[in-house]
Formats: C-alpha cells, sequence, structure tokens
C-alpha cells in the first residue's frame, strides 16, 4: 500500500505489543481464530517456540510471538488472542482487531476448527471484512476424519474467494502448504478475491452513504465500508482505535449519530456462514458427538458429577504420592552422597570450614533438599493434570461449579482462572483477564491464591507422606495421603467461594454479569507431547525458579545460623520473635520465618524449614523421609502443627510474582494489599480457631 | 402458535426449539447475537450442570452453557 510505518500508526502497535523486526523484510503474519480450535499448536508448530497450549477457552490472553523462515523470507507470527468473533467489545477482540486492522499485517491466518466449521467461519467472514490477505487453516482434520466429518476444502476457498488449507497441526501435516499460501499472499502472488457479505438493500444504503464521508477524510487508508458497518453496528470503541493509530479524529468530522442494525448485520454474517458450510460440509454421521455426549453424561451428570470431579483429583494426588516416594528417595541418596564427597574435597584441599558451611551445608544441602523433595511429585503431578488439560476437563469443572460461583455473585469463568493457579498463581492472576467486568476479575484476582500453586503443591505432599499418613501404616498409607491434599483442594475452592461471597457483598458490591462458556470437545491427549511438555515447560521451570531462590536462601540461613549474638545464633532470635505469634497458631517460629523468607518463591518453604532445623538442632545426617519425620518430630511436631502448616499453605500472602502480577493487572496498589491481605487474614483465622479449639479439647 | 413460545431456559433436556426473538438488550445481546443465535436458529438443550444450573446447549455445532438469567431472555418455539 505503500505506506510509511509512522502513517500507518504501525509503530504504536508494534510498542504496544512489543514486536521485534526488521521493518524492511520481514513479513508480520497474524494468526487469529476461535479460542480452542489447535491455533496455538499451529503457533508452536510453526515457530518451535514453546508457549503453552491447554484446551480451553481463552487460554491465549496475551500475545506471544515466535518467527520462521521460509524460502527466502524471515516471517514474524503473532499469535492473537482467540475470540469467537470481533463484535462483542471484549479487550482480547479489541487487541486482535486492532492489529488486523492497523497492525498491517503482511498475511492473516485464520485458524478454524474443521469440526465445527460453521461457528468459525463468523469470525473468518468479519475478518474478510477488514482485510483481503487471508489465508484460511482448516485445523483438527483428524479430529473431523474420526468424526466422519467431510469438508470439501477447494470449494471452500471457492466461496471465500481466499486461499484455504487444511491442517494437522499436531502431527505437522499441512504446516507446509500453510506457509506456502502465506508467503504467496504476503508477496501478492496470489490475489484474493475475498467474499462481500451483501446486506439488505435499508442497511447497503445507510452503509454507501458512510463510507463516501469517511473515503472523504481517510481515503484508502481504512477499509472505509469496513468502519461504516462498525459505526452502524454502534461501535464507538473504531473511533478511537482510528484516532490512536492513524491520527485522525473521525467521531469530530462525521459528528452524526449512526442507526444501530447491529442484528440485521450479525444475521447475514451468521445466515452466510451456515450457507457456505452447507455447501462444504458433509456429515456421514450425524451422530458423531455421541461419545462426548457420553462422557458427558457421566463427567457432569447431576449425581456423579461432583464427586467424580474430586475422586478424580483424588485419583490424581494418589498416583502422584504412591509414585513419587520411591524416586524421592533414590535422589536424596545420590544428592547426599555427593554431598559426603563434597566434604571430602573440602578436607583433602584443607578449604577453611567456612566456605564448607557456606557452600556445602548451606547452598548445596538445600539444593538437594528442594530437588529431592520436589522433582518427583512434579515430574508425575504435572503431566497428570495437562492431561485433563489436554482431554478438554477443565471447562466442565467450570461447568459444574458454575452455580457455586454465581450464588458467590462472581464470574462464572473464576472457574477456568481458579483452575490456572493450580497450575501458577501469577498465570491465573493473568488469566482473569477473559472477565471482562472490571468488578469480577477483580474478585478472581483476589482470590486466585485460594488454590495451591506448583510451588505449594510439594510442600502439600511432603507434609501429607510424611507426616500425616506417616503415623499409619503400608499400603493405605498414600491413600490417606492423597485424601488429606483433596481434601486441601476442596477446602480451598470453599474458601475462594466464600472469599468472594464475602468481597462482592462488601467492597465490590455488584450483581454477576452474564457469561456463556464453551464446552469443547473432547480431544484424544497426545501422550507423548504431554510428557516432554510437562517436563519441559512446568517442571523445568517450576525446579528452576526454586533452584534460583534456593540457593541464596540457603545461604541466607546458613549465614544466619552461624552468626552468634550473645551466645544465640541470628537464627534463633528471630524464630524467638516470632514464636509467641506462631504459638497461637498452632506453629513455630521457624515455620513462620519460612513463610516469611518464602514470600520470593513459595517452592522453599519447607527447604528452609528443615534447613533451619537442621542448623539449630543435633541431627546433621538427614538422608531418608523417615529421618525428615523424625527431624520434625524432634522438634515439637504434631499432627496439629502438621495441618496447620498445611492450612497456612493454602492461605496465606501470596508469592513476590503474583503480587507483582496483580499490580500490573490492577494498576493499584490498593487491590494489591487487600490481595495480599485476604488470603493472610483467611489463614491466620483457619490456624488460629483450629489450634486454639484442639488445645480446648485436649486433643493435643 | 403463540401458546408454543416459551424462554430457553424452560426447555426441558434432549427438546429442540427454535428461536423467535431475543429480549435481551446491549452486551448481552451482542454476546447471543454473537453465539450465532440468530431467529431461527435451532438450539438443542443437552443436559443441566450438577446443581441444575448452567444448561448447555447445542448451538451451531458447539456446546454452549447458559445460566438460566441469559436462557431467560431467549424466546424460543419447541419442536
Amino acid at each position: 500500500m505503500g505506506l510509511t510505518a509512522q502513517s500507518t500508526g504501525i509503530g504504536a502497535l508494534k510498542e504496544m505489543l512489543d514486536i521485534k523486526m526488521n521493518p524492511v523484510d520481514d513479513i508480520v503474519v497474524a494468526l487469529a481464530g476461535n479460542p480452542n480450535t489447535g491455533k496455538s499448536t499451529v503457533f508452536n508448530s510453526l515457530t518451535g517456540l514453546n508457549q503453552h497450549t491447554g484446551n480451553w477457552t481463552g487460554k491465549t490472553v496475551t500475545t506471544a510471538q515466535g518467527n520462521y523462515r521460509f524460502k527466502d523470507k524471515n516471517f514474524i507470527l503473532v499469535d492473537l488472542p482467540g475470540t469467537y468473533s470481533l463484535l462483542s467489545n471484549s479487550v482480547e477482540e479489541e487487541i486482535a482487531r486492532d492489529f488486523i486492522c492497523f497492525g498491517n499485517p503482511g498475511a492473516t491466518v485464520v485458524v478454524t476448527d474443521a469440526t465445527c466449521l460453521e461457528r468459525n467461519l463468523n469470525l473468518v467472514l468479519q475478518i474478510l471484512e477488514i482485510t483481503d490477505k487471508v489465508v484460511v487453516c482448516v485445523n483438527l482434520m483428524d479430529e473431523a476424519r474420526r468424526k466422519k466429518i467431510q469438508i470439501d476444502l477447494n470449494k471452500l476457498s471457492e466461496l471465500l474467494g481466499v486461499p484455504v488449507v487444511g491442517t494437522n497441526a499436531r502431527s505437522g501435516d499441512g504446516l507446509e502448504e500453510l506457509m506456502d499460501a502465506v508467503y504467496k499472499v504476503s508477496a501478492n502472488e496470489i490475489s484474493t478475491e475475498p467474499v462481500i457479505i451483501q446486506y439488505n438493500s435499508h442497511t447497503e444504503e445507510i452503509l454507501q452513504d458512510i463510507e463516501r464521508k469517511i473515503k472523504r477524510y481517510a481515503d484508502d487508508r481504512i477499509n472505509s465500508r469496513w468502519v461504516s458497518l462498525k459505526l452502524i453496528d454502534g461501535e464507538k470503541t473504531i473511533l478511537n482505535s482510528i484516532n490512536k493509530y492513524l491520527g485522525l479524529d473521525l467521531a469530530v468530522q462525521l459528528n452524526e449519530e449512526f442507526e444501530n442494525l447491529r442484528d440485521q448485520i450479525v444475521s447475514s454474517i451468521v445466515k452466510l456462514a451456515e450457507s457456505i458450510s452447507s455447501q462444504v460440509v458433509y456429515t456421514q454421521n450425524q451422530k458423531h458427538n455421541e461419545l462426548d455426549r457420553r462422557i458427558d453424561d457421566i463427567l457432569t451428570s447431576k449425581i456423579f458429577g461432583i464427586p467424580a470431579m474430586i475422586a478424580l483429583l483424588g485419583v490424581i494426588f494418589w498416583i502422584t504420592i504412591e509414585g513419587a516416594n520411591i524416586p524421592s528417595d533414590a535422589i536424596a541418596n545420590v544428592l547426599f552422597g555427593i554431598e559426603d564427597k563434597l566434604t571430602k574435597l573440602f578436607t583433602i584441599y584443607n578449604l577453611p570450614k567456612w566456605l564448607h558451611g557456606v557452600l556445602v551445608l548451606g547452598m548445596y544441602r538445600t539444593l538437594a533438599w528442594v530437588v529431592s523433595v520436589m522433582l518427583p511429585p512434579m515430574a508425575i503431578f504435572f503431566p497428570l493434570f495437562t492431561f485433563l488439560e489436554d482431554l478438554g476437563y477443565l471447562p466442565r469443572v467450570a461447568f459444574n461449579l458454575d452455580n457455586f460461583f454465581k450464588k458467590a455473585c462472581a464470574h462464572g469463568k473464576q472457574a477456568l482462572t481458579m483452575c490456572m493457579g493450580f497450575g501458577c498463581n501469577a498465570a491465573g492472576v493473568i488469566g482473569c483477564r477473559i472477565i471482562d467486568s472490571p468488578r469480577e476479575r477483580l474478585i478472581a484476582v483476589i482470590t486466585n491464591f485460594f488454590v495451591p500453586c506448583n510451588g505449594r503443591f510439594p510442600t502439600l505432599i511432603a507434609i501429607s507422606t510424611i507426616f500425616i499418613a506417616g503415623t499409619s501404616s503400608g499400603k493405605i498409607q498414600s491413600v490417606i495421603a492423597a485424601l488429606t491434599i483433596t481434601i486441601v483442594i476442596v477446602l480451598g475452592v470453599l474458601m475462594t467461594l466464600l472469599a468472594s461471597k464475602i468481597l462482592s457483598k462488601t467492597v465490590l458490591k455488584g450483581i454477576p454479569s452474564s457469561f456463556a462458556l464453551e464446552l469443547p470437545p473432547y480431544r484424544k491427549p497426545q501422550i507423548g507431547r504431554i510428557i516432554v511438555r510437562s517436563i519441559f515447560d512446568r517442571t523445568i521451570f517450576v525446579l528452576g525458579r526454586a533452584v534460583m531462590v534456593a540457593a541464596p536462601a540457603g545461604l541466607f540461613i546458613w549465614i544466619m545460623a552461624n552468626m552468634n549474638i550473645k551466645g544465640i545464633s541470628l537464627l534463633d532470635h528471630s524464630a524467638g520473635f516470632l514464636e509467641p505469634f506462631a504459638n497461637l497458631l498452632g506453629m513455630d517460629g521457624y515455620i513462620l520465618m519460612a513463610f516469611i523468607l518464602g514470600l520470593p518463591a513459595n517452592e522453599i518453604v519447607m527447604p528452609i524449614i528443615i534447613m533451619s532445623y537442621m542448623a539449630a538442632g543435633s541431627m546433621l545426617e538427614l538422608d531418608n523421609l523417615e529421618a525428615l519425620r523424625n527431624l520434625l518430630i524432634s522438634h515439637g511436631w504434631t499432627w496439629l502443627t502438621a495441618v496447620n502448616v498445611m492450612l497456612f499453605c493454602l492461605m496465606h500472602f501470596p508469592c513476590a510474582t503474583t503480587l507483582l502480577t496483580i499490580r500490573k493487572e490492577t494498576k493499584s496498589w490498593k487491590w494489591t494489599l487487600v490481595s495480599f491481605l485476604v488470603p493472610t487474614a483467611a489463614g491466620i483465622t483457619a490456624t488460629f480457631v483450629v489450634t486454639q479449639i484442639v488445645r480446648l479439647l485436649g486433643l493435643v | 402458535m403463540k401458546e408454543n413460545i416459551v424462554s430457553l431456559d424452560m426447555i426441558p433436556c434432549g427438546k429442540r426449539a427454535k428461536v423467535k426473538e431475543l429480549t435481551s438488550v446491549g452486551n448481552l445481546r451482542r454476546r447471543m447475537l454473537d453465539l450465532g443465535l440468530i431467529i431461527g436458529t435451532i438450539v438443542e438443550s443437552l443436559r443441566k450442570s450438577p446443581s441444575g444450573d448452567p444448561t448447555a446447549y447445542e448451538i451451531r455445532g458447539a456446546v454452549i452453557a447458559l445460566r438460566s438469567e441469559e436462557a431467560s431472555k431467549i424466546m424460543v418455539e419447541l419442536i
């Protein structure tokens, strides 16, 4: 179009999305599509960049970017938020719309779901109204084949007037063709003639009248037919966007009210999608969704729905605990064996004792504990959780729980952001962007920490395994441990609901807003991919973060334990200071201090407790879980202590990363403070009440 | 004819109905239209959530759960 970057306002958008590109040679490609069409898989397969994907609606809440080379060109792929439409006024839809319209991409790829083409065509048609440089990617062709759905891709291409490529992004089929089509469209080797949506004569008349006026001001800088459509659709934000990116204040120049013809406009698009779909989709088996229905009959049934959900959770924890025992001991043996060798090395070279203390007893030993306690449960738990995610189970959880969220005056999608919190609370907080209403988004943000994240699961698993279940014998040990964690999770969900309810009755008053939740078809998870992804994306990431924080923390604890004031170590001073308060909560000063020092990352709470006990106590050899249990008991732990630590682990101040994310998302220190205080107050109250009741009844 | 028109939340599970009118306004109306719920669209009520609300509907090949508040603003005719 011969426009400079300045005049198209791409500078502003590039800044917004932070695209790093060489403006002369690189070609920007926008990747749009409905949620849950495998858009992120297409993105990953093309770029090789491992962006996390999951089978639930609205996973991509920020734009991810990656690049790939094809022939002689470098392509920068921008993964736009998944949307069903560009008409609904949500933040994601605005980002997607503005990027396609003003970002001036060399091509826009619209990823669609072959098993549900008609619904996907709605977005395709809307994008075709904005730009003609479009390639339609019909993904999940294998799922469609399995369901005996056939799609005539040539006919579809003919009807839409743009290239159509069928793909199986998960296996990589068709991606070569897709890249080729993108190459040709961006290089103008294929000229496209997108289908024009015809509206009724009344709408067309108004449309052409406004279009003439816009052309006068904007020349060919924007698609004037499309902007006119937006205006008679009652969409005011488009005027702001035009002003922002093109520096053109159409609102002042046009200065008129438009007749809202939205129903007519949408109906035309939906009917055209229906008509195209009926011409290209052949369904041999009318009951192709039968299996999904039958699975849903159980997983969301009136009687079994909620018990099945809890049982599933319990089984996952049981497998994790049962499976993690052996490798935990093995890893501990190896790592502490290395510690002995390191110690010998220090003795041979006659290195100073303090150096040995700092590096081996401080840093190395903490690291060894973090790895041996956390790695095995994570390596088992994450693949299992990812499996459920890929299967498409999480939206069913939201479906089962929605009524409870509604009663708590919260948004139905909060069940989804809560599930994201199981992975990482910071990710859960970012995920809250899928909730449009600011009030409900805040509630979801503040209460997100009530579900334990990756970093807290190991603490819960370790305590329930070595302590709660440790008192029973044999096989039922892991069952009890799994049961304990399941109860903790259920409690976390109940607290989420309770806190949401209290917030919406006090500081965040209001009624629940509308929502529609898609229950996507179940997908056959790919085991290999799940293992690779959950190990690399999650386990390594969480462990890496834990190690980064644990090493300096170990060092710090060792120094505190070995620096004396008046014959008492700094560690004991601090713990002694916290002791009276901690005692009220049924814990001790070391535990409370571990939670405070664990602010940067919750992963290190348990290692810090162990390190402080070992530094403060007599026990220096600690090479298996039984020894760990004895260490805790020798420091006065009872079942009440274990329960309180688990309660406090579930409910205390969010980690620093989550707090900073909350600050960034809410742009308010006030709400960050509230997010800090709400779970902390809940945790203090819960542990205090439990402790006082148990003590009053003389149960310990 | 008129008697057959009820709101979508009144449709029993397993039954199909044809959209006659949307009584919602503003953003909610936008959302419903975006789901493809225009006049004449056929909707099947699939199942209720364990606690009775929301209800899952099949709308144009997709399964969408709507709360009773939303479904009550969609007038349909049983078929």
